[in-house]
């Protein structure tokens, strides 16, 4: 490594490539390769293990019907992708999807920016407010569950006590079909509202003061200065937060898991918790490989699409964030 | 005074949103020092008498210090290999000319979309060829691999910025390149490594389902899993299981407490750049 640099290279000092594209250099000396990929090389070793390979293994057991026992053998062709799509269970998943998502863009969403619209001004406490919406997103979804699983319990749980001491009725939280999926909205709501509430501020900080204070003494009021000055200055955070929110709800697995386990009879199921179910329990690999795939392809469909026609610049900026929420 | 009573609304809206989030915690918090009776005649009332049992015998017995250990060990071991693997290839990505890397460094970006959930099944069957089943080594690498898009993608950023007269400083002075990444790089990136570090160590705490299918072993056991478990078996307890989770809320919590400043800056530096 160092024998290549102390070489040829020594004598140019200006080496170094730019990594801008725009000063393209004459191409690299062969040893600036072999040194470049020696740093690249661990991290794509572990990379190409254990990220794209499980990947491509998921796919080819999506072929096979297999129990995981010895080699997989009876090749089965697309028969567990068409089982999918006949396949309740697995139609529920792409419904309770579309529920999540369609919540938290219509409710979860414009309570976050709210929040942050109001944070964003200068009023006593922000910096505490803020420390504390954003608290939930540090608890691990697992202990959220466990903690929320104990609130909503259908007795003694604090839900429904809070509601008979206003001498309400007890509301069935998690064992009612038609309602359980707003109760885990309402839970990863908890969760998730401080995280997409940072980003707005962000967001909001990136504005300039002057365009607000100009839009106000031109005469706008406050509603025209939001609706015409912050928010098409904000779409690229919005947007950011669409997309990790969509993102999010394709790999929901811990929160469902723990609160509810997909029941009551699979009301609350998701891609995730299908496919740990044939995977895992029924041993079912094959089945639960192909769900794999069409989480992935899912996933893939949707950055792909949804960054050509509506992200476009701003997606280097949403996958700086991926580490992300929902 | 008029200025003062226009932010009264403001206030309200948001004192609405704290009990939302503060309500769940504290009644964990008083919760778990009442007895399952006080917990369903006065559940929101402060306890009478207090109750330290359930902190006490769980502080007393050894699976939460051990649950802590393991969470310890695996966050810190997954953060460096994690930080040190993509500053290296960040540094590559950053500042050498080379045929493929574009196409290198797309492959990598390429990984920030895919869901962890996808590949737990293939990754389990993988682990077990491998025999890393009950091994931590089995949490440690996949958590390190799936860290790698998001840690170099903002490490690159950072190398990108540093000005080449300090590289070509370097340089006339005699440093190799891994010299010049090592004892010139890395100190002034300190604060992007903080930021990455951070992001490494929150997510690995908060990892449940790959431990949950690596881990059959209790002595493996990390926090969030050991939560859940421990929710199985003292199912009818509530007031033990609200301890247990506050109890092992604590340790995030005063990471976050002193960690807020990197945890946030590094989840909002690709937000606005927009």
């Amino acid at each position: 490594m160092t024998k290549t640099f102390t070489g040829p290279d020594a004598r140019r000092p200006a080496l170094p490539a730019s990594p801008s594209r725009r000063r393209r250099r004459p191409a690299a000396p062969r040893g600036r390769f072999l040194t470049a990929f020696a740093f690249v090389l661990p991290a794509l070793v572990l990379f190409v293990l254990l990220v794209l390979a499980p990947i491509l293994i998921a796919a080819y057991l999506s072929l096979y019907r297999w129990n995981g026992v010895g080699p997989p053998t009876n090749f089965i062709g697309l028969d567990n992708y068409l089982r999918a799509f006949r396949h309740q269970i697995f139609l529920g998943d792409l419904r309770n999807l579309l529920i999540i998502v369609a919540l938290s863009l219509l409710v979860q969403l414009p309570i976050s920016l709210g929040l942050a619209l109001l944070l964003n001004r200068k009023i006593r406490g922000r910096a505490f407010y803020r420390v504390m919406f954003f608290a939930p997103y540090v608890i691990s979804e697992a202990i959220t569950a466990v903690l929320f699983s104990l609130i909503l319990s259908p007795e003694s749980g604090m839900a429904n006590q809070l509601l008979s001491a206003f001498g309400m009725e007890g509301w069935p939280w998690l064992s009612d079909p038609d309602t359980v999926m707003i109760s885990l909205f309402l839970v990863i709501t908890w969760k998730y509202f401080g995280f997409h509430m940072i980003i707005y501020m962000a967001g909001l900080q990136g504005i300039p003061k002057e365009l607000t204070e100009a839009a106000s003494i031109d005469g706008a009021n406050p509603w025209n200065v939001f609706r015409h000055v912050t928010l098409p200055l904000l779409a690229p955070t919005i947007r950011i937060s669409v997309f990790l929110s969509v993102i999010g709800a394709i790999q929901l697995f811990d929160l469902v898991w723990i609160l509810t386990g997909g029941g009551p009879s699979h009301a609350s199921e998701t891609l995730a918790v299908t496919m740990y179910d044939y995977g895992f329990r029924r041993t079912q690999i094959g089945y639960a490989s192909a769900i794999s795939v069409l989480m992935f392809l899912l996933a893939l469909v949707f950055a792909l699409g949804y960054q050509r026609t509506v992200m476009r610049r701003d997606v280097q900026g949403a996958l700086t964030t991926m580490g992300g929420g929902r | 005074m008029i200025r003062r009573l226009r932010t009264v609304p403001t206030h309200v809206l948001i004192w609405i949103a704290g009990i939302f989030v503060v309500l769940p915690l504290a009644y964990a918090v008083l919760g778990g020092f009442k007895d399952t009776g006080q917990l369903s005649v006065n559940p929101f009332g402060l306890p009478a008498p207090w109750v330290p049992e359930n902190y006490t015998d769980i502080l007393a017995a050894g699976s939460f210090y051990r649950q802590l250990w393991n969470s310890v060990v695996i966050a810190v071991l997954t953060t460096l290999l994690t930080v040190a693997l993509s500053a290296l290839a960040a540094f590559a990505f950053a500042r050498f000319a080379f045929r493929g890397r574009e196409l290198l460094f797309t492959l990598f970006t390429v990984g920030l979309l895919f869901p962890f959930a996808v590949a737990i099944l293939p990754l389990f069957i993988l682990l077990r060829n491998y025999g890393l089943l009950d091994n931590p080594l089995g949490v440690i690498l996949p958590q390190a691999a799936y860290g790698l898009p998001l840690t170099i993608v903002i490490l690159r950023g950072f190398f990108r910025e540093i000005p080449r007269e300090v590289e070509e400083a370097a340089i006339i002075d005699g440093c190799s390149p891994f010299g010049f990444f090592w004892r010139v790089l890395l100190p002034m990136a300190r604060p992007a490594l903080a930021t990455v570090s951070v992001l490494a160590i929150v997510a690995s705490w908060n990892n449940f389902f790959l431990p949950l299918v690596v881990f059959n072993d209790p002595g493996l056991w990390t926090l969030p899993l050991g939560v859940q478990q421990f929710q199985g078996e003292y199912s009818s307890d509530t007031a033990k299981i609200l301890a247990y989770v506050v109890i092992s809320l604590i340790p995030a919590l005063a990471f976050y407490a002193v960690a807020e400043r990197q945890l946030i800056s590094g989840l909002t530096a690709g937000a606005t750049k927009g």
